[in-house]
């Protein structure tokens, strides 16, 4: 019987190594696995390439992973959103390195990942200072740049349902990040506020379907704390 | 020759902006003033507002109370969903905006040049990492971007350039800026101030305007209802 349940955030994030690219779903504070980021600063694996949208609030969660030292790479849109402290000290400090990456193309590269794809060419940042060392290609008229799928060794999800497969539900505006995620992981482990039975979901609403999805720990809803 | 006019409030600008988003539009509002516009969308009109952090069919403000920790917006803060509105993930949102999907974009802006080129997303402070969001792919992907800004910047320099000054967002964007002062389409044939504020001539206009202005021959009053500042 396939049960992809595991007991606790611990063994959820169990295996991770050193060097890991992670993939961290979440827009501000909402569709975060904070329990699942909690986790893997305790079990320590350190020169890390965090792949966010931001780049952690306070000190709890990504931004404790970043005071801790165990940030080598930030791949992300925007950095400076909310109390983004840990990251700026890291990157005053030059401890830590920036990829800035347009939130759409974030998001895209990883779709390409999951979908098989050596990369694509878009028009975004073309003619800016984002595209330069890139490949280009004039497209029907219109400049191209060229983006390489982004690929994680593991991606740290957040939902609202799970079944034991790990068919998925979203909360909202806490979807955001969380299924392209989920497809462009070697290990999908997510973070779910209630378990469900097989069969109880409706097939026709199920967001991410389970064969993308490796481990399912459950930790009760809670507040998601003050806003970013 | 001598003037006397007064520049709008942000509120004025955004009612100003919302007048031109027709029945049926999907629009994206950046984070800021253009958020404000949604508010001045006139009385039975359907305009849908896109989020591109998985929403369509963003409503206003909840009531204070009624917050959803899930539901938030572009710029982080709590919002709602209008009836028929829908969530879908990041890729879906920005392929919704890079894909021509959305009929207009109403931007923010540092800086616009007289052939569109719009300048928004960094300062180039050295003491600050940089961060770019949405904004290259909300101007490249509407099928229309407008920005609404400031006429002038705080000393009272131009913002819109012959040549943007900052790094540009993306080139030959933009095809209409509300200011605080006029309405000015961007055309191949160059810049039509389309309406100014009361009292407002094109001399002290293109004073504050780096590229040459031409006046519109159909060109109006700017004067939206007054609005608390």
């Amino acid at each position: 019987m396939i049960d992809k349940r595991v007991a606790s955030p611990a063994d959820a994030v169990a295996g991770v190594k050193d060097g890991a690219v992670v993939l961290v779903a979440g827009f501000g504070t909402v569709g975060i696995a904070d329990d699942l980021l909690e986790a893997l600063h305790d079990q320590g694996a350190t020169n890390l390439t965090i792949v966010h949208n931001n780049a952690g609030n306070g000190d709890t969660g990504l931004a404790r992973l970043i005071n801790s030292g165990r940030v080598s790479k930030v791949i992300c849109s925007y950095p400076r959103s909310g109390d983004y402290s840990a990251f700026l000290n890291a990157y005053r400090a030059k401890t830590l390195e920036l990829e800035l990456v347009p939130q759409g193309i974030i998001s895209e590269r990883m779709h390409a990942h999951a979908a098989g794809l050596g990369g694509f060419f878009s028009p975004v940042t073309a003619h800016t200072k984002l595209a330069e060392g890139k490949e280009t290609r004039e497209i029907d008229g219109v400049l191209h740049v060229f983006e390489k799928p982004l690929k994680g060794d593991i991606a740290l999800l957040r939902a609202r349902k799970a079944d034991r497969w790990g068919n998925l539900v979203y909360n909202q505006s806490a979807r955001n990040f969380n299924p392209i995620m989920a497809m462009a992981a070697d290990l999908s482990v997510v973070q779910v506020d209630e378990m469900v039975e097989l069969g109880s979901m409706d097939p026709e609403a199920v967001v991410t379907p389970s064969i993308f999805i490796d481990r399912v720990v459950v930790v009760g809803a809670k507040d998601l704390g003050t806003k970013a | 020759m001598t003037s006397n006019y007064k520049p709008l409030n942000r509120d004025q600008m955004a009612w100003r902006a919302a007048q031109d988003l027709q029945e049926g539009a999907y629009v994206n509002l950046g984070i800021g003033m253009p958020t404000l516009a949604a508010s001045y969308v006139p009385d039975g009109r359907e305009v849908i507002f896109h989020s591109e952090n998985g929403i369509l069919g963003l409503g206003p403000k909840p009531e204070p109370g009624m917050e959803d920790e899930n539901l938030i917006d572009a710029g982080k803060s709590y919002t709602t969903l209008i009836k028929g509105g829908v969530f879908m993930h990041h890729a879906d949102a920005f392929l919704m905006i890079r894909g021509k999907h959305l009929d207009v974009s109403l931007l923010g802006a540092f800086e616009v040049s007289e052939r569109g080129d719009l300048a928004n997303w960094t300062t180039e402070d050295p003491s600050f990492p940089p961060g770019v969001g949405g904004a290259m792919d909300l101007a490249v992907g509407a099928k229309e971007i407008r920005v609404i800004m400031d006429h002038t910047d705080k000393k009272g320099n131009p913002r819109i350039l012959k040549k943007c000054r900052l790094p540009l967002t993306a080139p030959g964007c933009v095809k209409r800026i509300y200011t605080n002062l006029a309405v000015i389409d961007v055309t191949p044939q160059g810049l039509f101030v389309r309406e100014m504020v009361e009292g407002m001539t094109l001399e002290k206009l293109q004073e504050l305007t780096e590229p040459k202005l031409q006046l519109a021959n159909d060109w109006q009053a700017l004067a939206p209802p007054a609005m608390a500042a």
